[in-house]
């Protein structure tokens, strides 16, 4: 720890940016404890610093918070607003219980990518924490929400906070008109589907509560007759012949999102259900993006809060005391216990994220031979405008596997395990060194990759001359079978669809597993 | 620059998550409700009175998704490599399937990693322990039935019986009467007096035909046939008559008395006499909740009964027979001095092993009728034993015919079926 400590002292970027003395101001304050008036001066300070760097931003807003409303936001994935849902309370009562326990730390901010880009402060933290966060959330995340390309494809930071009410509002309405239950029931089917209610290459409509309001009429109509159309199940006398027509599937494409799949689809859904399927959809495909962005936004964000408040160090707006402190929550941040370390969970995406985005740095300033062999474009360029770049055109996957230098696997000692079930033993594969880098980097790269990461299942036929069954495909990779949810899962979309739902693994043309619901063995029989 | 909004939001409500925690409580009050079940068999009554902490199966309150599942090839990137390099082949695990990675599967506080824990309050706690459940007849003794009435003044009447009369606003009734009937005929005379003093003090005329005697004479048959007449109105009349007047308003009972009958003979085990304990407490928790005061009163028994305290109730022990109807006696001669119906609502739970000198039965069995079923609210008897029944049983259950309202019985065998008889015998009836 002290060793990082160190380190972050003697890194601290030197050079051009480096004030004269006549330049040098003196501190802001000098006492820990925060009060609104210096919140603004340190703000007003950072948004300076940022504005040297070139960083764009959504207008800022930031509200100071108790522990307890912190507890709140946390439960509900940090929405300010949200529809209520038990998962939420069993969320909140986690959160709480680890808490009060002393277990866990609360998270010191949380961001919403929204316009105006609101930041919650907890009123418990120090002033340079506060500080910290602030050049973290409201300059870090903010200008990662702006600038990069899957935000700007995918959501709508000007629309999210009216939506959610209108979301809210219209669940709580359906509660009331059709009971707990069975609302609970739908959103309980639908927060199953999640992950598969985003379009992973079609850029969908923004959201806007407004125009959902006004539509939502509209569609009710349309809807009704799309279905109509699609279940006028009187069947012509010799079509059930024609070899052709039962050989078409419906869809006849495959679908990735087996939510709007439904929402269109299921024969029987009431249209307020549908509805539901919609919002749960929308705010899937508004997560989407982060999903996709860990590493690289918690990179940049812990990037920009270090090199922010070290340039606010150099212009003597803070002292020693308030360094100390903030190296010392920077350090716990981007700490990265090892494998086989009791702390060990996995790799931790603030530091992975920051090690690259510093590198990246590095490699642009002051570049060696390997750095010139590996990023022949980069090595000696203009730093700052390289990193925006990476920033703004990358997910996570294609980050790591652009930008992962040698140095930082070697820094963090990376090594990759193979584990397959025909052998009896676990392979080391790859390490950091000259025959491992590049095969180290591309399996990092992968499981960042979410189709990678989740199972490939798409909507593959509707058999809709017949039983009105519904198939779901899934593609296994190397083999990797479903898990033990998937029954359960099943049992949603039975639900949401209303008819026999199958679900076949498929390799290379051969099915090789299949579950249904309802479970066949009792058809059989 | 300059255009950050800093705002200060901690006086906004907290507790946002309330409705989506109730909502969690909600989708597992079966669970929840078996905690609570089971933490009244852990505790002693002094002690029942607090939240509790409720273990949910994780796997209960998980949210499944797709996920890949174990087996197939894959390949895991780690940090912290320390001496492989590649090539290595690594022996997996005894058991197989393992990630190899070695997470504990306990928590430090000793939480099973496959236990959803969290915190209930104490009114939670209540509310799950009592959900659904009301004693027999509590509504009906609360809102109609009550036998207990206190008169209230509510002014006057015209009619009661002489003991309810008012005089004071009787005589000023009649005396109000009298100045109404007669207070003209009064000012009448008055005047004429008057006139008649004025005539009589007039110097005599010595004209005779000018003479004043013969209007004296009219003014004072006049006045003499006035006075008469108001002579006749009586001092009181029965209209007068004013009675206070009192209405019969019922009086809640907010105090219920709680009797614990238990057989202490050689017979009963302290293990017997833990399950009656338990009873007991959850009886006296349900009073509680529902009455304002409660006196709880120990009668234990072998051939003969005693009132006791609580400690000497459960814990002294005693050897001998079993004579059930002289704790009956008892309990009957202490509401007769102490707890009348009329003021109180009166419990009663009887744990016994069943054990009883045969000849002493059909003497229950006649007691509880004649004397002390009708003045409680409930009697519930709990046999505890796996054994087969005794004479007492078949004695109150045909009491229980006689009385299906107030008398019920029920056997425990062990103590997980304390809390399940408990509900069983204070179920919510249908209204």
């Amino acid at each position: 720890m002290t060793n990082l400590m160190d380190r972050s002292f003697q890194d601290r970027p030197g050079g051009e940016d480096t004030p004269t003395s006549a330049e040098r101001q003196k501190p802001i304050s000098t006492s820990s404890e925060w009060t609104f008036e210096l919140i603004q001066q340190y703000d007003d300070e950072i948004a300076k610093c940022a504005a040297e760097f070139g960083l764009d931003t959504y207008p800022n807003q930031v509200e100071v918070i108790s522990a307890e409303q912190m507890m709140d936001a946390y439960s509900s994935v940090g929405m300010p607003v949200g529809y209520h849902h038990w998962s939420f309370g069993k969320q909140f009562l986690s959160t709480s219980k680890g808490y009060q326990r002393g277990q866990m730390g609360l998270a010191y901010e949380i961001v919403i990518n929204s316009n105006p880009c609101i930041a919650y402060l907890m009123e418990e933290n120090t002033l340079p924490m506060q500080a910290l966060v602030i050049a973290h959330a409201s300059y870090g995340h903010n200008s990662f929400f702006k600038g990069n390309y899957l935000f700007r494809t995918w959501t709508d930071a000007s629309a999210i906070i009216d939506y959610l009410v209108f979301a809210r509002d219209y669940v709580a309405e359906c509660e009331e008109r059709h009971g707990l239950d069975a609302v609970e029931q739908i959103l309980d089917s639908c927060h199953a589907l999640m992950n598969y209610g985003v379009d992973r290459y079609k850029r969908p409509s923004p959201i806007s509560a407004a125009e959902e309001a006004r539509r939502q009429k509209d569609r009710e109509e349309y809807q009704q007759r799309r279905l109509n159309d699609l279940w006028r199940t009187i069947p012509k006398p010799g079509e059930d012949d024609d070899p052709i027509k039962r050989k078409q599937r419906f869809p006849e494409e495959p679908q990735e999102n087996i939510l709007y799949f439904i929402e269109k689809n299921a024969p029987l859904l009431e249209t307020w259900q549908r509805e539901i399927i919609r919002i749960v959809r929308k705010l899937a495909q508004y997560f989407y993006p982060q999903r996709q962005t860990q590493v690289m936004n918690e990179g940049w964000a812990t990037f920009w809060h270090y090199t922010l408040l070290h340039r606010m160090y150099d212009k003597g707006l803070v002292n020693d005391g308030f360094m100390l402190e903030f190296l010392q929550s920077h350090s716990a941040v981007v700490y990265q216990p090892p494998f086989d370390s009791p702390w060990y969970s996995g790799i931790n995406p603030y530091t992975l994220g920051y090690s690259i985005f510093t590198d990246l740095r590095r490699i642009c300033e002051n570049p060696t031979a390997e750095d010139r062999e590996w990023f022949p474009d980069i090595a000696g360029s203009d730093w700052l405008e390289t990193l925006h770049f990476a920033m703004k055109n990358f997910k996570d996957e294609s980050f790591i596997q652009q930008f992962l230098s040698p140095k930082v696997m070697r820094d963090m000692k990376f090594f990759a395990i193979q584990n397959d079930d025909l052998e009896d033993v676990y392979r080391v594969t790859a390490i950091h060194d000259d025959p491992g880098y590049r095969a180290l980097r591309e399996k990092l790269a992968r499981q960042y990759n979410l189709s990678y990461r989740e199972p490939n299942i798409q909507v593959w036929n509707v058999d809709v001359r017949g039983d009105r069954s519904l198939t779901l495909r899934h593609v296994p990779v190397d083999r990797v079978p479903l898990g033990d949810a998937t029954e359960e899962v099943l049992r949603h979309v039975h639900r949401l669809w209303g008819f026999d739902v199958h679900l076949e693994s498929v390799d290379n043309g051969t099915v090789i597993g299949e579950s249904h619901c309802p479970p066949r063995e009792s058809k059989e029989d | 620059m300059g255009m950050t909004h800093i705002v200060d939001r901690r006086l906004n409500g907290k507790n946002k998550s309330a409705v989506n925690r109730e909502r969690f409580l909600r989708r597992y009050r079966h669970h929840i409700k078996k905690a609570v079940a089971d933490a009244v068999h852990r505790r002693s009554i002094t002690d029942i009175e607090r939240g509790e902490k409720v273990s949910i199966p994780a796997r209960d309150t998980d949210e499944p998704i797709f996920h890949h599942g174990q087996g197939g090839k894959r390949e895991v990137v780690h940090p912290g490599n320390k001496e492989f390099v590649a090539g290595d082949e690594l022996p997996k695990p005894e058991g197989g399937g393992g990630q190899g990675q070695g997470q504990g599967q306990a928590s430090p506080d000793g939480e099973g990693m496959d236990e959803f824990a969290f915190q209930i309050t104490q009114e939670e706690f209540l509310e799950f322990l009592f959900d659904d459940l009301e004693l027999p007849n509590l509504a009906r003794k609360k809102l109609k039935d009550t036998e207990a009435f206190k008169y209230v003044r509510s002014g006057f009447s015209t009619q009661g019986v002489p003991a309810r009369l008012d005089v004071v606003r009787s005589l000023r009734g009649a005396h109000a009467r009298r100045l109404g009937l007669g207070g003209a005929r009064k000012k009448k005379i008055r005047e004429m007096e008057r006139q008649l003093e004025a005539l009589k003090s007039a110097p005599a005329d010595l004209d005779a035909a000018f003479s004043h005697e013969d209007q004296i004479k009219a003014m004072e048959e006049e006045i003499a046939e006035l006075k008469a007449n108001v002579r006749k109105i009586p001092f009181i009349d029965e209209i007068d008559l004013r009675y206070r007047q009192h209405l019969k308003q019922p009086q809640p009972a907010t105090s219920a008395v709680m009797f614990c009958l238990m057989d202490v003979s050689g017979s009963m085990t302290q293990m017997h006499k833990d399950i009656a304990k338990r009873f007991f407490i959850l009886l006296y928790l349900f009073l509680k909740k529902s009455y304002k005061k409660i006196d709880v009163v120990f009668i234990r028994h072998h051939t003969s009964a005693k009132e006791v305290d609580e400690e000497e109730f459960f814990y002294s022990r005693e050897t001998g027979g079993t004579i059930v109807s002289s704790a009956l006696k008892l309990m009957q001669k202490i509401i007769e001095s102490r707890y009348s119906p009329a003021e109180w609502n009166i419990y009663a739970a009887q744990a016994s092993d069943g054990d009883n000198w045969n000849d002493d039965s059909p003497v229950c069995g006649k007691l509880l009728a004649d004397s002390i079923l009708p003045l409680v609210q409930y009697y519930a008897y709990v046999e505890i034993t796996p054994q087969d029944h005794q004479m007492l049983w078949y004695e109150y259950e045909r009491l229980q015919e006689q009385f299906p309202q107030s008398f019920a019985l029920q056997q425990i065998a062990d103590p997980g079926e304390i809390y399940p008889v408990f509900r069983q015998l204070f179920e919510r009836k249908a209204a």
